[in-house]
């Protein structure tokens, strides 16, 4: 346990310091958000109706933009050899790593939900409906993303294979994570069920995501 | 303790590096692998620590504990220092203690015993390349591990951090430490040659 606390601990507090990523993820959420109402033009109804995806969209994209670092930056040091041989299981491991990102680039967006909810002209009730679907889905993104990472460092290709090979994973996510904000702004239909799954979807890539980057991890190294 | 290698075999990249290597250590004993440039040196000390797997043949520590791989029991000091320059030595020195494991030291006077007692504060990106390879020895020092696996480990390193190695590595050898190197130059301490590649 020691070993998988001071690895988190040590990755949070990277990515906090010069350099890190965690404040770059918010800074572009915050780009985007603020770029759609440029686009889209001041017709207030439609932006509210927008609202939801395009926070969900900025999450994604903002989520996907500091994950490629996830593994990369730990194999170019030599880290990762070391790790790989740790007393600690790989897969404990990765899913420590993933939870330290999360907790450094996904929380800080759930928190600067409610601000971007006010120029979207979002009120309270679907600003808050929109953070909780973005709490209990952004762990997935950032589980799945993580095998994306992983097989990245294997083939040498950062960034780019990346978003692709992460983004047809995220679909269902995104697809369930804006159709439960949409159900908690419209009144009829029900928020429950596609937050369930939106929650199902979250275990399944907790469990899923450390086992598919550590395979990835253990086969690719040279 | 026995580390045995038997008719290993090393591909990488569809290329054979070598083939048919038999080679053996005990504890207390130094193994000084030799060889031109490409022979194969790191990617055998990486067959050993389990970052590749052997085409052929196999390796395995005998007498060890039955709990553990040869990579848990191992150190590994490759070319790249594994140390993040967003975090200060001490911080780097720390983590790694937590993160390895097992029967461990205080970095504080880890780090005064390999000289970089009066950096411990300041961020690793400010350490000279000599400084940072002393960095990756104290990791060394801070848990316990009997078998090390060293790729050219005084690279970088001036006279006296050599000398300092030196002891160190004859400390660990006379703790019934293991001692596999890659190296160009005379290790400092008895060691047996193990010649890949023939320059022949």
């Amino acid at each position: 346990m020691t070993a998988l606390a001071a690895l988190i601990r040590r990755d949070i507090r990277i990515a906090l310091r010069v350099g890190g990523g965690a404040l770059i993820g918010v800074l572009f959420f915050l780009s985007v958000v603020v770029l759609m109402p440029f686009a889209v033009g001041p017709d207030l109804a439609l932006l509210a109706r927008l609202g939801p995806a395009i926070l969900w969209l900025g999450a994604l994209l903002a989520s996907l933009l500091t994950l490629d670092r996830l593994f990369m930056a730990d194999h170019e040091d030599g880290s990762l050899d070391l790790i790989v041989m740790s007393r600690t299981p790989l897969e404990l491991a990765c899913a420590a790593k993933a939870l330290a990102h999360w907790l450094a680039a996904g929380l800080p967006l759930i928190i600067a939900t409610p601000v971007l909810g006010l120029l979207l002209n979002l009120d309270a009730a679907p600003t808050s409906a929109v953070a909780l679907t973005l709490l209990a889905g952004t762990p997935a993104l950032t589980f799945t993303g993580m095998i994306g990472a992983a097989l990245a460092v294997t083939l040498r290709r950062g960034g780019l294979l990346l978003a692709v090979l992460v983004l047809p994973l995220s679909i269902p996510v995104l697809i369930f994570g804006v159709a439960a904000s949409q159900a908690a702004i419209t009144e009829p239909l029900s928020f429950g069920a596609p937050f369930s799954i939106l929650c199902a979807l979250s275990l399944v890539s907790l469990v899923v995501g450390p086992f598919a980057a550590a395979a990835s991890l253990r086969h690719g190294l040279d | 303790m026995r580390l045995l290698g038997r008719e290993v075999c090393c591909v990488r990249g569809g290329r054979e590096v070598f083939s048919g290597l038999d080679f053996e250590a005990a504890s207390g004993e130094a193994l000084a692998v030799v060889g031109p440039n490409g022979s194969g040196k790191t990617s055998l000390l990486r067959l050993i620590a389990g970052l590749l797997a052997p085409f052929a043949g196999s390796i395995g520590l005998e007498g060890g504990d039955a709990e553990l791989t040869l990579a848990e029991q191992s150190h590994y000091l490759g070319h790249r220092d594994a140390l993040k320059t967003a975090l200060s030595v001490l911080e780097n020195l720390a983590f790694w203690r937590d993160f390895l494991g097992g029967a461990s030291f205080d970095p504080a006077e880890i780090l005064a015993k390999v000289g970089l007692d009066h950096a411990a504060h300041s961020p690793a990106s400010f350490l000279s390349a000599g400084q940072r390879r002393r960095l990756s020895i104290a990791r060394l020092l801070t848990v316990r591990r009997p078998v090390w696996l060293l790729d050219e480990p005084t690279n970088a390193l001036d006279s006296t951090g050599k000398t300092l190695f030196t002891a160190l590595m004859a400390e660990h050898l006379a703790g019934d430490g293991l001692i596999v190197a890659a190296t160009h130059i005379p290790l400092g301490v008895a060691a047996r040659e193990l010649r890949i590649g023939d320059a022949s």
